[in-house]
């Protein structure tokens, strides 16, 4: 019924749509870049918005960041980075092996296990928040690094994701080496390791997005300033009573650009670990 | 003889090392760090959740049975506000998250797009925020001045200045503003991995029956789409009822006439600023089962469990 040229426009009209959205989910990032420029007294006074005088805008606001309170947010960012890969590790190499272990053996319990992996993944966190801080009082992990990593260093939701990459891989390459000799750790390491190197990409790029963000149990597990990530780090910052508003936004920028950096150079693994998840279900 | 005793001793470890290498054992080792950690933080912590939700947690590791005071308790405004503002924001991210995201995912896979991945990644950029950060732009954009964003949008329209986070709507707004703009992309990824899976031929088949866009989305689209649109549904409720971080990012632990408490806010201030551990407890017990219980009804509704049945 559409002609040619009825063809032609809806095509506009499809592109028409698609940037008017990409300007609305990129704005955002436009005005924490502007407003990183500004002094913060202006954001107290008139929030954020589109007003741009070029004439109040400076660096200043990234050398205070830097300096200010001998170089807090540095801190942060060090312990954001060093929590996030102390996470992203040992859950990488915890969850692949109990997930490799769930898809290529058959043993006693090995259901019983794969249900309890589902059932895991079904239960929010926040409910085991508080039982969980008390452990961590009585393990003495309160305001450590370890006390935020330990609880959820094995994560179902990995597990399940090495476990459904696994499955897909013949158990040939296993009885092959088993003939040649071959441990059952070193066939983890040396074989199936290596086969499992894409999922090992999308899995590592969406635990480390989640440890950089997380928000809820590192609040609760760390304490003294200098020890905070940087989402907790930024959000004390935001006090009535505080005069580091100057700090805010470029603080905020600094935060996102590691993350865009790694998103802008792997973003098939990013989406490829996004989706894994239930949905071919 | 020492040489003796030193073969022995070799020989014994290459047998434990043999016998912790063998296909009969060397699954439980595999599986056993999760195991641990289920038992140590997964089951000892929900158990004592439900054992605290019946004691009154005093300082000093005292602790008193108290029955069901603390579920009596939870019969007061605070948690009806609580309720409300978690039901209220389930359902209105879901109403978003879910149409939107299906129709820009159909957009996005039309034929001979320019730009695509262009547009892919720039919708899914805001993913990549934490709450805190983006919540710093939101909180600011949606600040009380006639000059905040938002305001100044407002204007365009000859429309009075708001205080957006003074207010039980517009808080409730903003809070939907700041989870639709960080999710849209990933929900958006989600519909378009389970566009690529339907068959072209469903299309061509429809296109020689004269169908048009919407009988193809609706009948077509929609149905193939079902199984994602179910999960997705499964995580908006799971991660709507037990959300923090949006209303922590506006308000802090405090939101003016409680616009901003939810379950998870509620059990945060009651543990950590009351240090009243038993109630807090109950409303976690009460949270977990109204996420099962809403998501059984969600999953009945679309026929999940008589489709495995069939």
């Amino acid at each position: 019924m559409v002609g040619k040229k009825g063809k032609k426009a809806s095509q506009w009209i499809v592109f028409a749509v698609l940037v008017v959205i990409s300007v609305l989910a990129l704005a955002p990032f436009a005005f924490m870049v502007i407003s990183s420029f500004k002094p913060g007294q202006e954001l107290l006074r008139n929030g954020v918005n589109m007003e741009i005088n070029l004439d109040a805008m400076s660096w200043k606001n990234y050398w205070t960041l830097f300096t200010e309170n001998n170089g807090i947010y540095l801190h942060w960012f060090k312990n954001s980075l060093l929590i996030t890969g102390m996470y992203t590790g040992f859950s990488l190499f915890l969850s692949s092996i109990v997930g490799y272990g769930l898809a290529k053996y058959d043993f006693k319990g090995k259901n019983l296990v794969f249900a309890i992996v589902l059932l895991v993944m079904m239960v929010p966190v926040e409910i085991l928040i508080l039982p969980l801080y008390k452990l961590m009082i009585s393990m003495k992990l309160i305001d450590t690094y370890l006390g935020v990593v330990l609880p959820f260093m094995v994560s179902p939701f990995a597990v399940f994701f090495f476990r459904q990459s696994s499955v897909s891989i013949p158990k040939d390459f296993m009885e092959a080496a088993r003939i040649d000799g071959c441990g059952e750790f070193r066939i983890f390491f040396s074989i199936m390791m290596p086969l499992l190197k894409p999922a090992f990409g999308a899995m590592m790029i969406l635990q480390a997005m989640n440890s950089w963000n997380s928000l809820v149990w590192p609040l609760i597990v760390l304490r003294s300033t200098e020890k905070l990530t940087l989402p907790i780090g930024l959000a004390s910052l935001i006090t009535p009573y505080g005069n580091n508003y100057d700090m805010l936004f470029p603080g905020a920028v600094m935060s996102i650009i590691p993350i865009v950096i790694i998103f802008m150079l792997n973003q098939k693994a990013f989406i490829e670990g996004l989706t894994v998840g239930g949905v071919k279900g | 003889m020492n040489q003796v005793l030193f073969e022995i001793k070799k020989s014994k470890k290459h047998e434990v090392k043999r016998w912790l290498n063998s296909q009969k054992i060397v699954p439980y080792l595999f599986v056993a760090p999760f195991i641990l950690s289920f038992l140590l933080f997964f089951l000892y912590p929900i158990l004592s959740a439900f054992v605290m939700s019946f004691q009154e947690v005093l300082g000093f590791g005292e602790v008193n049975f108290v029955g069901l005071k603390n579920y009596k308790n939870l019969m007061n405004p605070h948690y009806y506000d609580a309720l409300s503002v978690s039901f209220r924001y389930t359902f209105w991210t879901i109403f978003v998250l879910i149409p939107v995201p299906l129709l820009l995912a159909t957009l996005l896979n039309s034929k001979n797009l320019i730009g695509r991945n262009f547009f892919r990644s720039s919708l899914f950029l805001p993913a990549l925020t934490s709450v805190i950060v983006a919540g710093m732009f939101f909180r600011y954009a949606f600040a009380e001045q006639a000059t905040s964003l938002a305001n100044q949008i407002l204007g365009w329209f000859g429309h009075e200045p708001l205080t957006w986070l003074q207010d039980a709507k517009t808080g409730m707004l903003a809070m939907v503003v700041l989870c639709v703009w960080r999710w849209m992309g990933v929900n958006i990824i989600y519909f378009l991995s389970g566009l690529q899976n339907i068959p072209a031929e469903l299309y061509e088949a429809a296109d020689i029956d004269g169908a048009n866009v919407f009988h193809k989305f609706f009948n077509i689209t929609v149905p193939s789409l079902k199984p994602v649109i179910i999960y997705v549904v499964t995580i908006s409720i799971y991660g709507g009822f037990s959300m923090f971080a949006e209303s922590f990012a506006y308000w802090s632990y405090r939101s003016p006439g409680n616009i901003g408490l939810t379950l998870v806010s509620y059990i945060y201030t009651t543990g950590f600023n009351n240090a009243d551990f038993g109630f807090a407890s109950a409303i976690g017990v009460t949270l977990l089962g109204i996420i099962m219980l809403v998501n059984l009804v969600q999953l009945m509704f679309f026929g999940f469990f008589k489709k495995e049945s069939e």
